[in-house]
Order: structure tokens, then C-alpha cells, then sequence
């Protein structure tokens, strides 16, 4: 895999790690939304942590974009779920929140199932006429 | 932090999000899937190649749509619930559905060390629960 394509699956990592914390953080400023009031939302990118954070998942759309043009969705789901240990950590470090042991054990679960995933062949290769096809993947 | 909500609505929410998630990704992995590589794409016909083959491309904005409601209804989500409950949970959720998506939808070969991987998945998922 080339250099472009680990960097890609890092923006696809860390752009919707920070964008979703950003958000958050935008949400709690803004508070509760309520049915009735369901048209906050349309002006909630113009508080400065939600359009940061709006920003950021812009960055990962057009990473994964990218990367599904060559990859399966199998194969990429792993790297964006990577992120959540990164997740937990920002929302227990920058926005406070309380993370008991029980939910540490279901995250770091979550993150064996995905290493498990990754740590197997997660491509199989079919030749073409043209060479071979990296983004196929096809039963043996 | 105390959850306001009832954990029924909770869980519904976060369903309702899966959902949204799950449609958007299988859309667009297809979308792309279609349009085909970035890299030759980009080799052939340069980057406003691959800006016209993607917009060209009706699944696209499907999965488009699909993607900006859930972005939304994420918004609205993330006001009710903790960001450590809602991402880890609907992000498990979705990968899980994405997998079956992807086996039954997409046709994409899955390996019985996929499938264990979903069991650790969903096992996180039940604890983080608690």
C-alpha cells in the first residue's frame, strides 16, 4: 500500500475522531434541543466548535471517498472504527466526561474485535487482464 | 454524567442513527465502488476526472443524502447523550450492519475471522451498555 493511502486512512482516523469530539463540545454550548425547536440545528454549524468539527468530517468524507474508490467497505469499516479508544479519551480528557470501568472494558472489546479484523488478510487479491485489482475482493 | 433520557429512547436514538449510518456507508462504498480507482482516475483524466465521475455518479448523492441526515440527526443526538456512549455504541452498531451489508449487499467476501470479530464487537457493545 502507498504512502497516500496510509495517510488517508489516517485523515479517515483523526477526522471523525476530532470532528465528532468538536461537535460535541459545539452541542453542549449550544444545550438541549427539543422537537419544537428542531431549526436550532440548522444554525448550529455557525457555533466556532461546530464548524470546526464540521470541518473536520468534511476532511474524513473525502478521505473515505478516496479510499473506497480502491478499497472494500469490510476493509476500510476497521480503520474508521479505530478511533474510538482516541474517542474515549478525548471525551474523558477534553470535554470531562466520566468513563466507568465497565465501558473501558466494552471499548477496549470493541477495539480487540477490530484489531482481530485487521491483523487477518483483509484483501484477497483477483488478477485481471489488466493486472491485478486491489479493491476486488472474491471468494476462493 | 447521568443519562436524562430513559434508556429505551436512548437506544432507539442511537438505532435511528445506525441506521442513517449504516445506508450511508453501504451508498457510497457502492457509489465508489462504480466511479472505480481515484489513483487511475486521476492518472487519466486528472482531478477534475474524478470531481465529474463522482458527481456523475446517481448513487453518490443517495449516499449523500443519507450521510447529511445522519449528520444532523448526530447533532441532535450528541445535545441528549454522552459523545463516550453514542459514538462508541453506534459506530459498533453500524460496523456490524455494515458487515452484513457488505456480505449480503455489497457481495463482499467475508472470512469466519470477520464474523468472531462482530461477536467482540457486540460483546463491547452489551458492556458498554452497563
Amino acid at each position: 500500500m502507498s504512502f497516500v493511502r496510509y495517510v488517508l486512512l489516517a485523515l479517515i482516523v483523526l477526522g471523525s475522531t476530532f470532528g465528532d469530539v468538536y461537535l460535541a463540545k459545539g452541542m453542549k454550548q449550544i444545550g438541549d434541543i427539543s422537537v419544537r425547536r428542531w431549526h436550532d440545528l440548522l444554525f448550529a454549524p455557525l457555533n466556532p466548535w461546530v464548524a470546526l468539527g464540521t470541518v473536520l468530517l468534511i476532511m474524513f468524507y473525502l478521505s473515505y471517498l478516496a479510499s473506497l474508490s480502491w478499497a472494500d467497505l469490510s476493509y476500510i469499516m476497521p480503520a474508521t472504527t479505530f478511533g474510538y479508544v482516541l474517542t474515549a479519551l478525548c471525551a474523558h480528557f477534553m470535554l470531562g466526561e466520566a468513563i466507568p470501568p465497565a465501558r473501558w472494558i466494552g471499548i477496549i472489546m470493541i477495539s480487540l474485535g477490530v484489531g482481530f479484523i485487521t491483523g487477518g488478510p483483509s484483501l484477497t487479491v483477483t488478477p485481471t487482464p489488466e493486472g491485478i485489482a486491489p479493491h476486488l475482493e472474491v471468494h476462493r | 454524567m447521568s443519562h436524562p433520557l430513559g434508556a429505551l429512547v436512548t437506544w432507539l436514538l442511537i438505532l435511528v442513527l445506525v441506521g442513517l449510518n449504516s445506508a450511508g456507508d453501504m451508498l457510497t462504498a457502492k457509489s465508489m465502488r462504480l466511479v472505480g480507482d481515484f489513483g487511475k482516475l486521476r492518472r487519466k483524466s486528472g482531478v477534475l476526472g474524478i470531481v465529474r465521475a463522482v458527481l456523475s455518479e446517481p448513487w453518490f448523492y443517495l449516499g449523500l443524502l443519507a450521510m447529511t441526515l445522519s449528520f444532523f440527526f448526530l447533532l441532535a443526538v450528541l445535545s441528549l447523550i454522552d459523545l463516550s456512549i453514542v459514538v462508541p455504541a453506534s459506530a459498533s452498531m453500524t460496523f456490524l450492519l455494515n458487515l452484513l451489508g457488505a456480505k449480503f449487499l455489497l457481495k463482499e467476501h467475508l472470512s469466519r475471522r470477520r464474523w468472531i470479530s462482530g461477536l467482540l464487537v457486540m460483546g463491547g457493545i452489551v458492556l458498554l451498555r452497563t
